[in-house]
């Protein structure tokens, strides 16, 4: 039930995914948003996120994931990250980031802007 | 570039926020105060749990951030008063954030080592006054924006309330470090969309 569950939520981030995200405005909102507790190449108070784009969950090295996303069948397409930053709770049940992204379009520019990072890791 | 007192800043502070300001030594009860509904049920809430515990790794970064600009002498004197009060906010953010998760029966978080947080920070950039404010502008300015993102997703009300309050704290010290750095005024709502 939850998988069906999750599949829908996933299914109807896809398809709000579908706005085209602008980079160079999701590294603002990174900036400002993400930076205090991500950084691209290591990890902080959350794991590092460069090359998370398409990278399984709970996977980044040394990074102290909590037990629901190191146990997560959740691989970071641009679906689950949209899904995962619209509500993080609501995707992984039991993980630890309280905070979300409401905002489509900030969304997709952040995932944008992640895409955009893949090479650094 | 000027910095700013942080003396006369806590001397207005005080008189503006009176009796209403965190009673260290009360803890987490006069934190979450008499209405939380967690202590009001005496259980836990795993959620809040882990929400306070991210903020207290949060702080914990802040405090090794300002130790290390601490001592890498590239601040003046009125920037090095200013990096210790905002340091000691960070402190006593902790304190009774970490108090606040044991009563709720939860395990806060253990910081890491100074080294670590300085590569995972790379403060190996910093090279002059500016760059550690630019810095402390930038850790200042994603703990306002995070304490704000996170008070919906607080269960407790109370704890929600106290995530603005520490937000507040955040914001004084971002517009205080942009304002040093001779920044424009920040429009209004700038904080948390």
């Amino acid at each position: 039930m939850r998988w069906l569950l999750v599949t829908g939520l996933m299914y109807l981030a896809s398809v709000a995914a579908q706005a085209d995200g602008d980079a160079k405005r999701g590294e603002m909102l990174f900036a400002s948003r993400c930076a205090a507790c991500h950084s691209l190449d290591a990890n902080r108070v959350g794991p590092a996120l460069a090359g998370v784009v398409g990278r399984r969950a709970g996977t980044a090295p040394d990074y102290a994931y909590s037990d629901a996303v190191r146990a997560a069948s959740v691989s970071w397409s641009e679906a689950a990250i949209d899904a995962w930053l619209s509500n993080p709770e609501n995707l992984i049940p039991g993980q630890k980031m309280g905070y979300s992204v409401p905002d489509a379009q900030d969304r997709a520019d952040v995932i944008s802007f992640l895409k955009s990072q893949h090479d650094r890791q | 570039m000027k910095i700013h007192d942080p003396k006369t800043l806590l001397a207005r502070r005080s008189m503006m926020i009176g009796a209403g300001n965190l009673v260290l030594s009360a803890g987490a009860i006069a934190l979450l105060g008499k209405n939380s509904r967690v202590l009001a049920q005496n259980a836990p809430v795993p959620a809040d749990v882990a929400i306070l515990n991210v903020a207290v790794g949060l702080e914990y970064e802040g405090i090794n951030a300002y130790a290390i600009a601490l001592k890498s002498g590239l601040l003046m004197a009125p920037g090095t008063r200013a990096a210790r009060k905002f340091q000691d906010d960070h402190k006593r953010h902790n304190e009774v954030l970490i108090a606040t998760i044991r009563k709720l029966g939860g395990e806060p978080v253990t910081a890491k080592t100074e080294a670590e947080y300085a590569k995972a920070l790379r403060v190996d950039r910093l090279k002059n006054q500016t760059d550690v404010l630019e810095f402390a502008a930038g850790l200042e300015l994603g703990a306002t924006n995070a304490y704000l993102g996170v008070i919906p997703a607080f269960k407790d009300p109370e704890l929600a309330k106290v995530a603005g309050r520490l937000a507040a704290d955040e914001a004084t010290h971002w517009a205080l470090l942009n304002f040093d750095l001779g920044r424009p005024f920040a429009p209004a709502l700038n904080f948390g969309a």
